[in-house]
């Protein structure tokens, strides 16, 4: 693990960190804009999220009377285990030290650690629509928590290794072929990443004073930079998801090296797939209707049980 | 001459017993009578702890023969790294227990029970424990064994002036004496082949495949009994809530790992080489266990009981190590079985940590609050500071989240797990990844649990008077709780270094080193080859701390050019009408909700409405009360039968009972008569 300690690689490393913190509003806005066109409204410039947050964090802070020191530390809690997240996925370059600090499993920790705050963050002043929010955060993750390991689990097992950098590097390596397994994995992560990520049918990110709300109920009470934070870490699980299908299913193009030439190459597919991907997303979400509440656990049941079926179908039919 | 670890075992437990004898030679004095006992017993913890170090990281063990027991058969002890181990679990908890009793213990001295009755079973439990782990002979262990149950029977019933702590204190002896005739029959079968009661003896017999399943499945039985594995554990959400809360972080916190020693020595160094069926035991029943747990910690509103649910649970996930231990080495995988067994050792540690710091804080809350029941806490994080700062970190330790502890140990169950491809059986191929499923949904579910718990009671608004009043404990109960979250926090983040120090107990018990998982230094944990999987905690939590301190810095920073000072408040969003009310809160009833939904079939709900309405005015409704009560399914599919047969029987034995001397005289003389006629 020695070559994991040389300065360059952990230099690269950050950059992809730096890269990661400043692409993810850029893509939720490009999901925003498709579903504007679809919805035949004009879509708002491409940069409106920035400026969002620009403006957010130069806002005055406004605290609720029974806000406790829990409620001021859970911004900073949440966006940096997505950003500790977000450094751990490969983007751009395969090879990065950081893959060997944390690999798939604690990937899912840090997720649950960061929602882990959100919820108490939800529930510390004491509103009915916090507690509301927790409680539906915690039995969506509680069901989808499960199905994301299920998923990595059977990608694992494909490739022999947790590590998100080696698993990548194994698809690339491996002989395309279409395994049952591996496409199973993939509906699954792509259903869990619809819920984790808050996004129709489970939930609707663009709404605010709803009673099926969860992320947002969850953060009704933030304002100021706390609540840019939250936004902010919400738009980077939402990349980190987009790339992690991408990624790992879909692999071709990222760089093996760092050398400008492949770092170039790997840019412009991961753009590829990641304009791709919010465009379906944008057109499903535009497409289906909101799920009742207590339909979700069905949904994510279905994701469970694909995960399940996929990685069952790799120890019985695949595994040699 | 002293300064043998012989000695220093003889001191740990020479000072715990004579923590009881002196409190009891100090009657009448409460004061006095607190600090002396609480004084000895941390010296016994301190030297446990030290020997446990000594076993672990020198070269301590002994072998040694005492002059009690019965004539032809010495009391034996033995220590090895195995009993250095769980004698260093039960020196840590002991510890936090004997800074936290003193202040905890203070409310005892006006009450209508005996001070000196509660540190000398208290004395006498930690003594029983710590024999227990370094009994070498059938006869002694049982005898300590013994002595723990039945001082922690008195513990439990301490509080006798109620009738509930009465019948959940019998419950639990009843529980106990079958586990414990369970685990004689156990050792019987062992010594049919052995000839003799030593452990000696047992390790060096040959058994037949076929007796030592059957010995397997009695200590199974008898030491799960103790564990708590489902069904067998109605005793311990029954037993754990009524005893005081230090006990109960004694009982949930080393008991539970004491019957976890047993198993570990019975599987692994008395039986010889285990058989993989046994794993699969291990891991269907440490999977249910698991699950079960969880989903009825879910459905409980008082603070102790649902911590007792949680130690169920958190067995099953031992259970899951220990059973992917045995399995790997049925099948000829050593290597991993090593890794399960480390995760099943580390889970023990963390849970021994983060449970009693769990009770402790519970115990903090009784003292200061009165109160067990979640439904009336609230706000507390800001009345009680530092309690709600330990309570977060046993909170997140116990939801395993990175960089805590439980983190570690359920990762490593996840890598053991994640080798199941190796095996040649496709039936162990397929319920080992099912088995991880399960592990991961009960992860999650704890998570929310703990949400839940931490939500209700810390944050919010105060629901009652007394809660509202509630002061910071003393200084010393919070150092308590403190040492046991620095500590959850170091095995957190120092996984390497305790994985290492580990492996001399998987190393003395299966002669197979493991290596690989700690080669590339302290940073990383390399389970089984850097390129398969690796965790670097202190690097995570150097993430999570730099997220902390950015946020300190940007406080302090604004502070400086007073921006934030004074930060404005104003109430909460209230929708427009009017002030927010405690009671406007969402409950823990209300929290668990939609889990109650999807998981429904789990638990036998008794939900109870009732609506009061205005006569004046019938569509306002004046009071409304809901109850919902979750009844242990074990109840009603298995002991209410037992019972009723019980019972049944017992009636037709009853006709024989004539209330007539000359009845009994003769069923007296036909007695003697059919052992004489046995006899000759």
């Amino acid at each position: 693990m020695a070559d994991y300690l040389s300065p360059l690689a952990w230099l690269l490393a950050l950059t992809q960190t730096l890269l990661w913190v400043a692409a993810a509003p850029l893509f939720a806005s490009w999901i925003r804009r498709i579903k504007c066109r679809l919805q035949n409204r004009r879509p708002p410039p491409l940069l409106q999220p920035y400026r969002d947050l620009r403006r957010l964090f130069g806002k005055e802070i406004v605290l609720a009377d029974t806000a406790s020191t829990l409620f001021r530390l859970a911004p900073y809690v949440v966006f940096g285990t997505t950003v500790l997240a977000a450094s751990v996925v490969p983007l751009l370059l395969v090879q990065i030290p950081m893959a060997a600090m944390a690999d798939a499993i604690v990937l899912v920790g840090l997720f649950a650690l960061g929602r882990f705050f959100l919820a108490l963050a939800g529930m510390d002043v004491g509103t009915s629509f916090g507690g509301m929010g927790a409680s539906r955060e915690m039995t969506v993750a509680a069901l989808a928590e499960p199905a994301m390991l299920m998923v990595i689990f059977t990608l694992a097992m494909v490739a022999n290794s947790t590590n998100l950098s080696t698993i990548i590097e194994q698809m690339l390596i491996q002989p395309f072929a279409l395994r049952p397994s591996l496409l199973f994995a993939l509906l699954a992560l792509m259903m869990v990443g619809i819920a984790e990520t808050g996004r129709i049918p489970i939930d609707n990110p663009a709404t605010h004073l709803e009673l099926t709300m969860i992320h947002e109920a969850m953060i009704l009470e933030y304002s100021g930079r706390q609540l840019a934070l939250m936004e902010w870490a919400a738009q980077l699980k939402l990349l980190i998801y987009a790339v992690l299908v991408s990624n790992l299913f879909f692999p071709w193009g990222i760089a093996m090296t760092a050398t400008p030439t492949s770092v170039a190459v790997a840019a412009a597919a991961l753009t590829f797939k990641l304009v791709s991907l919010g465009t379906m997303l944008a057109v499903a979400e535009s497409s289906v209707a909101k799920m009742r509440l207590f339909r979700v656990p069905t949904f994510l049941a279905v994701a469970f049980t694909l995960a399940l079926i996929g990685m069952l179908s790799f120890v019985i039919l695949e595994a040699t | 001459m002293l300064l043998t670890s012989e000695w220093l075992t003889v001191a740990a437990i020479a000072s715990s017993i004579g923590s009881g004898v002196a409190a009891l030679a100090a009657a009448g004095h409460p004061r006095l009578q607190r600090r002396l006992s609480f004084a000895l017993l941390g010296i016994s913890a301190l030297v446990s702890i030290v020997v446990a170090l000594w076993a672990l990281l020198g070269d301590a063990g002994f072998e040694t023969s005492l002059p009690f027991g019965l004539p032809w058969l010495h009391w034996q002890f033995r220590l090895d790294p195995l009993a250095g181990f769980f004698l260093g679990v039960i020196g840590l908890v002991t510890l936090a227990v004997s800074l936290f009793g003193p202040g905890y213990t203070r409310d005892y001295d006006r009450g209508p029970y005996s001070l000196g009755v509660l540190a000398l079973f208290t004395g006498l439990f930690v003594a029983g424990m710590q024999l227990v782990v370094i009994a070498d002979d059938a006869f002694a262990f049982l005898i300590a064994w013994e002595t723990m149950s039945v001082a922690s029977y008195f513990l439990v019933a301490y509080e006798h002036q109620q009738s509930a702590n009465r019948r959940a204190a019998f419950l639990y002896l009843l529980m106990a004496q079958i586990g414990a005739m369970l685990i004689l029959l156990c050792f019987g079968v062992l010594a049919a082949f052995a000839g003799e009661f030593s452990f000696t003896a047992f390790r060096d017999a040959s058994i037949d495949p076929a007796w030592a399943s059957i010995a397997f499945g009695l200590g199974l039985a008898g030491f799960g009994m103790k564990a708590g594995i489902v069904p067998l554990h109605v005793w311990l959400p029954e037993a754990h809530p009524v005893a005081p809360s230090h006990i109960s972080a004694l009982m949930s916190g080393v008991m539970l790992k004491v019957a976890i020693y047993g198993l570990i020595r019975l599987l692994f160094d008395l039986l010889g080489s285990p058989i993989w069926q046994w794993g699969l035991v291990l891991l269907i029943v440490g999977s249910v266990t698991a699950l079960y747990g969880v989903l009825y910690a879910l459905m409980q509103h008082d603070l102790k009981r649902l911590l007792a649910y949680h130690s169920v649970e958190n067995i099953g996930i031992i259970f899951i190590g220990l059973g992917l231990c045995v399995i790997f080495i049925g099948t000829g995988h050593p290597k991993l079985g090593v890794l399960g067994l480390i995760a099943a050792l580390y889970h023990t540690l963390n849970h021994a940590l983060f449970k009693s710091l769990l009770f402790l804080g519970a115990g903090a809350i009784l003292q200061r609050g009165h109160e067990r029941n979640l439904e009336r806490m609230g706000g507390l994080l800001h009345r009680m500071p530092w309690t709600g700062l330990f309570f977060l970190i046993g909170c997140i330790s116990i939801s395993a989240l990175p960089p805590f502890n439980g983190f570690v140990s359920e990762w490593l169950t996840f890598q053991t797990a994640l080798q199941a491809a190796a095996l040649d059986s496709g039936v162990l191929r397929v319920v080992i990844p099912v088995a991880a499923a399960m592990l991961a949904l009960t992860g999650a579910l704890a998570a929310a649990c703990f949400v839940k718990v931490y939500g209700i009671a810390f944050l919010g608004q105060a629901r009652s008077r007394q809660i509202r009043r509630a002061r910071e404990v003393r200084t010393p109960m919070l150092a308590a709780q403190g040492l046991l979250a620095g500590l959850c926090l170091l095995f957190g983040v120092l996984p390497t270094t305790t994985v290492q120090a580990l492996a001399r107990v998987t190393d003395s018990l299966l002669d197979q080193p493991l290596a690989s998982a700690t080669r590339h230094g302290w940073l990383w944990l390399t389970p089984v080859a850097p390129e398969t999987a690796s965790y670097s905690a202190p690097l995570v939590a150097l993430g999570v701390l730099l997220a902390i301190g950015v946020w300190a810095a940007v406080w302090l920073g604004l502070r400086r050019r007073r921006v934030v000072d004074p930060v404005p408040r104003q109430g909460a969003w209230d929708c427009g009408f009017g002030p927010l009310s405690p009671r406007m809160q969402y409950t823990a009833t209300a929290f668990a909700m939609p889990i109650r939904k999807v998981f429904q079939p789990a638990w036998r709900l008794h939900e109870n409405t009732e609506r009061e309405m205005d006569p004046l005015l019938p569509t306002r409704p004046l009071r409304l009360t809901h109850r919902i009560h979750a009844e242990d399914i074990a109840w009603c599919w298995l002991y209410a039968p037992i019972e009723r047969l019980v019972f049944k029987l017992a009636r037709r034995v009853a006709r024989i009972q004539t209330g007539n001397l000359r009845h009994y005289l003769a069923y007296s003389f036909l007695t003697l008569v059919l052992l004489l006629w046995l006899i000759t």
